[in-house]
Formats: structure tokens, C-alpha cells, sequence
């Protein structure tokens, strides 16, 4: 449709206040909500997403994008609601106790949020108990873990054995990462992936979250 | 002791490697008076610090200082500096800070004992104060124990004060990913430079109690962070450079506070810092691969006086433990430093540095001696911390742009146009500084609490 290519293109620019008029003339027309997420924003965010990862986007450019993208979401979200669209997924992130560097795990956020994913950051120096809480309450689809530190990366493993003694583990997927962080401890520590950077993390949930959906 | 600068202490043919205008001497380790030394750091491998694992942590590093105390004696290294950059946790118990400290402190005074080994230890705390946010900069539980891991770490043998401070972090971080011009001028010229009068002040304090060097502060969690991301291709490698530039600035307050060098490894504003002050500093360049990728390898070792790995894990490999390989990388490339100073070659080995990298990278080309000199002017020609921020951030747009025209500095179409799109925003940005600062308050509001440095809210 017309409409939805030119909604893509004006995303992909960081054109937020044309973005969003376009969305509701979409809406106008009847084009349903989630044709309009999934072939107007989404679309374009994933153009947008793999020129990121190809090093033909800088960050700031991408924000400007994901700025716009809220502007339409915040126009369709009562519609997507009404509709009763569920969610693309929700990721809940957060640096383990002990470690207060957040800019990587900023930057998974910032792109999963850009790719369509409900986000919430728990923030830095959690302790497994404030995951655990925090995952029983949110019930997120995945849990992101960032850790920089060599000491405190091992943090990693009791998080998720919190998860296992509270029957959550099977509940959520757990993704791990941070400088020090590499495949093989993820699969040492039992967790379901490992992304090495914010535009490995969004393949990373999308393929997990699609597997699930397979497996249900 | 206070200290103004408003001339530059060294000249564009004094400046080099190996010799500094205010040598440090200590305890028979001479820095800055002739020769560069090597500077090693190492950090634990994978493992959790807890009472538990006490007797672990200290067999790593015990093994480590052994183990790299041995190598320099090995290969005829009479003098080294070794770094002790604090964990977290090990500056918010101070005891585990003690510990190691002590523990450090009695091998190489062994060494020294034994085999004429003469060594300097530096500690470096964490800024800790970050774990809480918005962060409490003045006040509170996490001042008071960075200010007790210096106090403790110093009397436990420390002999060199650092730190990387984090003032402003809460306006840069955003700053950085968003390429904001204005915010990076408030975070680092506005709130970083309040925090670093702040803690500096106390932290020299604590050096002249405990008769130790407050040796300096780097800019680490701004300009390293812009640093990675540009070398991440995340932002522009044109707004790291210009960053690395604006936060000499802040790193140069903790030298008018009463600091001496020599400056910590990480601060590639050293070179300025040096040119400005004349006292010995502390570099890291392609010896430090084993921490982080660096588009200035050879050219950061052209003005330094200690050369470091910037850290390396306590991990194996195929001739020795990391921290061992490393010790022996730093003494090879520190020979050479020396050998052209002793023959009188050194402004030719450090022109090869310079050369070998400046064309390549912008954040290698403002450490050409011609630009450390104009850019350092132009900082001591400020009347304020905001005024020297903004001038230098301007003087470092303009430099890199006259390099793209004249064709000695390579650089994309896509940065060129990121070059162009910064230098016109910092020419739009106002030079009251009141005026800035009540249009960016509102914007962070949030963010920062302003009463942490001592600014109305």
C-alpha cells in the first residue's frame, strides 16, 4: 500500500511529525493497526536496524528514527490495544549487583525498542533477588543480563539459578552479555544465548522469541 | 597547593617522550627525567570477590606481581610503576582495597630488597559515588568511601593518587549516543569541571596527609566511552575527537588543584596536559591491545613518560600468564623509547609516531605536536572552565577541517559532513555561561541534580 511505503520512507528519515500524520491517515483510511505496525514502522525500522548493523547508520541517526517511531506508536497504541494485538515481546534488562557500567546494555534497549519490543530497564547493580521479584512481576518474554566487570560477570549464573529455585526459568528466555561475556560462557552458565553487540541482541531476541513461538 | 597555568611549560621541541619540565622522583623511581618506564597493570580473571574466595583472589595476585616482578628483572628492568585500579567492590570495602594494596606493596619491596628492583605503586579507587543515580557527587555513603579507599589504599603503601571520576556522566552518556554538542559542553564544561574542583581538592588533601603524589585524573567514562563507540562505528570518530579535546579541560583541573603527575594511562588528554603543565604523564597506545582497540597505538606513546598495557586478565597464555606478556611488551617498547633518547634521536622516533598514525584517524591527528601546542594555547587563553571547553572544542573542529583541506588528514565523505554539522552547532552555542547553563538546566532536569555541583537547582 502506498500509504505504509511512504510512512517506511519518512521513518527512516526521522521525519517524527510527518511520520505520525501519515499514521493517522492511514488509520483514516481503515488500514487495520498492526498492518500499519508491521508494513509501515516495523518495516522501515528494520531497514533502518540493518544499515545500523552494516556501519551505514551512526546512533544518533537511529535515535532520531526511534524518536519518530514513538510518535506513531503513541498515535497507534490505543488501536493496538483495542484490537487486542498482543506485544511483540517484552525484554526486561539490567546490569548484575556489583557493576554499574550501563551504556551497552542503554544501547540493547534503545534497538530492541526500535525494532518493536517492549522494554524495561531495571537499571544497574541488581541483585538476583530484585531480578527475580522483577521478573514475577513483569513477566517479560526475555531477561537481558550486562555485565563489564571479570568479577562481576560470574553474577551472571546466580541470576539464573535464582530463576531455576523459583520455577521462573522456564517461563523466560535469558540472554547474557558485556565485554568479558562470550558464547561459551553463555553456554556454561546455562543461558539461552549470548549477543555480542546491541544489533546481534535484536536477531538474538527475534530468533529466540520465534523459536518459542514455534515450540507453543 | 593551587596551581595556575598561563603559559605553556613545554615548547613544540620539548615535548616529547621520556622528559618532562617537573620530574617526579620517588622512593628511586624517576619519571620524567630522561627515560620512559614502563607502567603495568593486570586485573583477576573470571571470579567473584567474597569471603570465599579471599585466599584465591590472593594467590592471583600474588602470582601476578610475582610473576611480572620477575619478568623486569629478567630482561634488565630497573624501575617500573605498577597500578592498582580498584574494583568496585574493593573501594566500597575498603578492606579488599588494604589487602591488595599491602599485599602489592610487600612483593615489590621485596624485589627492590633482592634484586634492586625500584617500583611505584598507584591506586586507583572507582568512583563509586556513580552506583547511586542520580548520583549523590558531594554528599553521602559513596563520597565517603572513595575518599576512605584513597586515605586507606594510601597509608596501606600506594605511592601515586588516581582516579577516573566520573563527574557529568549522568548529561555526557546520553550526550555521547546522541552526538549533542550542547550537552556535552554542559556535561564537560559545566559539570564535570564543578566535580573535579570538588574531589580533587579532597583528594590532594589525602595525599598531603598521607605524603603521597596526587598523581591526576583521567576522562575516562566520557572520552573513552566516545572513544569506543566511534571505534564501534557507533557515532562520528569526528565528535570523539572533539570530546577527547573538551575533556582536557576537566582533566587539567585536577593539576591546578595541587596534582603533580605523573597523569593516569587511560587520559589521552595527557598530551595536553603535559604541554600545559610541564609534569610527567602516563600513556597507553599499542601495547594496550589487550584492553581495547586504539586508533592512536603509536602516536600516544610521542609525549609519554610512563608507557602502560591499561590492563590485562590473569589468563593463560601459550608463553605465560597475560600480565607477564604484557610486562614484557611495555619493557621491549620502552627500550626503544630510551636507546633514541640516549643517542639524541628521540624528535625523530617520536615523529615516526606521530606520522605513522595522524593521517589516519582524527582522534590520532589533534595529538600532532603543531596541534597539542595550538590546542593547549587555546585552553590556558580561557577565563573559565566553560570558555576553555567551548574554545577548544571550536580551535579542534576548525584543525581537523584545515587537515581534511590540506589533505593530511583522511577522512569520509560521512564524517566530513559530521565535521561540518558539529563545527556549526559549537558556533551557535552562547559564550555567557549563565545563560547557557539556565537553558541546559531545564533540558536534564532529571537527570542530574544540580546541588551536587554546588549549582542552584
Amino acid at each position: 500500500m502506498e500509504i505504509l511505503n511512504e510512512l517506511s520512507a519518512n521513518l527512516q528519515e526521522g521525519y517524527a511529525d510527518k511520520t505520525k500524520k501519515l499514521t493517522e491517515e492511514a488509520l483514516a483510511q481503515g488500514i487495520p493497526a498492526t498492518e500499519i505496525l508491521e508494513k509501515g514502522l516495523i518495516a522501515g525500522m528494520n531497514i533502518v536496524g540493518g544499515k545500523f548493523k552494516k556501519n551505514e547508520m551512526y546512533l544518533p541517526e537511529v535515535l532520531v528514527v526511534a524518536r519518530a517511531m514513538k510518535f506513531s506508536m503513541d498515535v497507534l497504541k490505543p488501536h493496538l490495544a483495542a484490537a487486542r494485538v498482543k506485544s511483540r515481546g517484552k525484554i526486561l534488562l539490567g546490569t548484575v549487583k556489583g557493576d554499574m557500567h550501563d551504556i551497552g546494555k542503554n544501547l540493547v534497549g534503545i534497538m530492541l525498542q526500535g525494532a518493536g519490543f517492549d522494554v524495561v530497564d531495571v537499571g544497574t547493580d541488581i541483585s538476583m533477588e530484585k531480578f527475580v521479584e522483577t521478573v514475577e512481576r513483569e513477566q517479560p518474554d526475555v531477561l537481558g543480563l550486562s555485565a563489564l566487570l571479570t568479577t562481576t560477570m560470574v553474577y551472571m549464573k546466580r541470576v539464573i539459578e535464582a530463576l531455576e529455585q523459583r520455577q521462573l526459568r522456564g517461563k523466560v528466555k535469558v540472554i547474557v552479555g558485556g565485554a568479558p561475556i562470550t558464547q561459551r560462557y553463555a553456554d556454561e552458565i546455562k543461558a539461552d544465548g549470548y549477543a555480542r553487540d546491541a544489533s546481534s541482541a535484536v536477531d538474538l531476541v527475534r530468533s529466540l522469541l520465534n523459536s518459542g513461538a514455534q515450540q507453543n | 597547593m593551587k596551581q595556575t597555568f598561563s603559559s605553556l611549560a613545554l615548547g613544540p621541541s620539548e615535548l616529547v617522550f621520556g622528559r618532562a619540565k617537573h620530574p617526579i622522583i620517588r622512593n628511586g623511581v624517576s619519571i620524567g627525567s630522561g627515560s620512559v618506564l614502563p607502567e603495568i597493570k593486570f586485573t583477576l580473571s573470571s571470579i567473584s570477590i567474597e569471603e570465599a574466595t579471599r585466599e584465591e583472589i590472593r594467590s592471583q595476585y600474588s602470582e601476578m606481581i610475582t610473576d611480572v616482578c620477575q619478568r623486569a628483572v629478567d630482561l634488565h628492568q630497573s624501575q617500573l610503576v605498577v597500578e592498582f585500579e580498584l574494583l568496585p567492590q574493593m573501594t566500597v570495602e575498603s578492606h579488599w582495597g588494604v589487602m591488595i594494596t599491602e599485599l602489592l606493596k610487600e612483593v615489590m619491596e621485596q624485589f627492590r630488597s633482592t634484586e634492586g628492583l625500584q617500583s611505584l605503586l598507584r591506586v586507583t579507587p572507582t568512583d563509586t559515588r556513580e552506583f547511586k543515580k542520580p548520583p549523590l557527587r558531594r554528599e553521602g555513603r559513596e563520597l565517603e568511601d572513595v575518599l576512605t579507599s584513597f586515605r586507606t589504599c594510601a597509608n596501606a603503601g600506594g605511592d601515586l593518587l588516581s582516579i577516573e571520576s566520573t563527574g557529568g556522566k549522568e548529561v555526557t552518556d546520553q550526550a555521547i549516543m546522541e552526538t549533542d554538542v550542547r550537552g556535552m559542553l554542559f556535561g564537560v564544561g559545566v559539570l564535570a569541571a564543578a566535580d573535579m574542583e570538588f574531589l580533587w581538592e579532597r583528594i590532594c588533601e589525602i595525599a598531603h596527609e598521607t605524603a603521597t603524589i596526587p598523581a591526576g585524573d583521567t576522562a575516562c567514562g566520557i572520552a573513552n566511552t566516545a572513544m569506543v563507540l566511534a571505534d564501534k562505528h557507533y557515532i562520528p570518530k569526528v565528535f570523539a575527537a572533539v570530546v577527547r579535546a573538551m575533556t582536557a579541560v576537566r582533566s587539567l583541573i585536577a593539576y591546578e588543584a595541587g596534582a603533580i603527575g605523573p597523569g593516569k594511562d587511560c587520559g589521552y588528554e595527557n598530551a595536553y596536559i603535559k604541554a600545559i603543565t610541564g609534569f610527567p604523564m602516563s600513556m597507553e597506545g599499542k601495547s594496550a591491545a589487550c584492553a581495547h582497540l586504539s586508533t592512536v597505538g603509536n602516536i600516544a606513546g610521542a609525549y609519554t613518560d610512563l608507557w602502560s598495557n591499561e590492563s590485562v586478565q590473569n589468563v593463560k597464555l601459550l608463553s605465560a600468564m597475560a600480565p607477564v606478556v604484557s610486562m614484557e611488551q611495555l619493557i621491549y617498547d620502552c627500550r626503544l623509547f630510551n636507546t633514541s633518547l640516549r643517542g639524541g634521536k628521540e624528535m625523530d622516533l617520536r615523529d615516526l609516531l606521530v606520522d605513522s598514525d595522524s593521517s589516519l584517524d582524527p582522534q590520532a591527528f589533534i595529538f600532532r605536536p603543531e596541534i597539542v601546542q595550538m590546542l593547549s594555547a587555546t585552553i590556558i587563553a580561557g577565563r573559565s572552565h566553560y570558555e576553555k571547553t567551548l574554545s577548544v572544542a571550536l580551535a579542534t573542529a576548525a584543525c581537523l577541517d584545515q587537515g581534511v583541506k590540506d589533505g593530511t588528514l583522511l577522512l569520509s565523505q560521512r564524517e566530513q559532513k559530521w565535521l561540518h554539522k558539529i563545527a556549526g552547532e559549537l558556533a551557535d552555542l552562547p559564550t555567557e555561561e549563565g545563560q547557557f547553563i539556565e537553558e541546559e538546566k531545564r533540558k536534564w532536569l532529571g537527570h542530574v541534580d544540580l546541588a551536587q555541583y554546588g549549582l542552584p537547582r
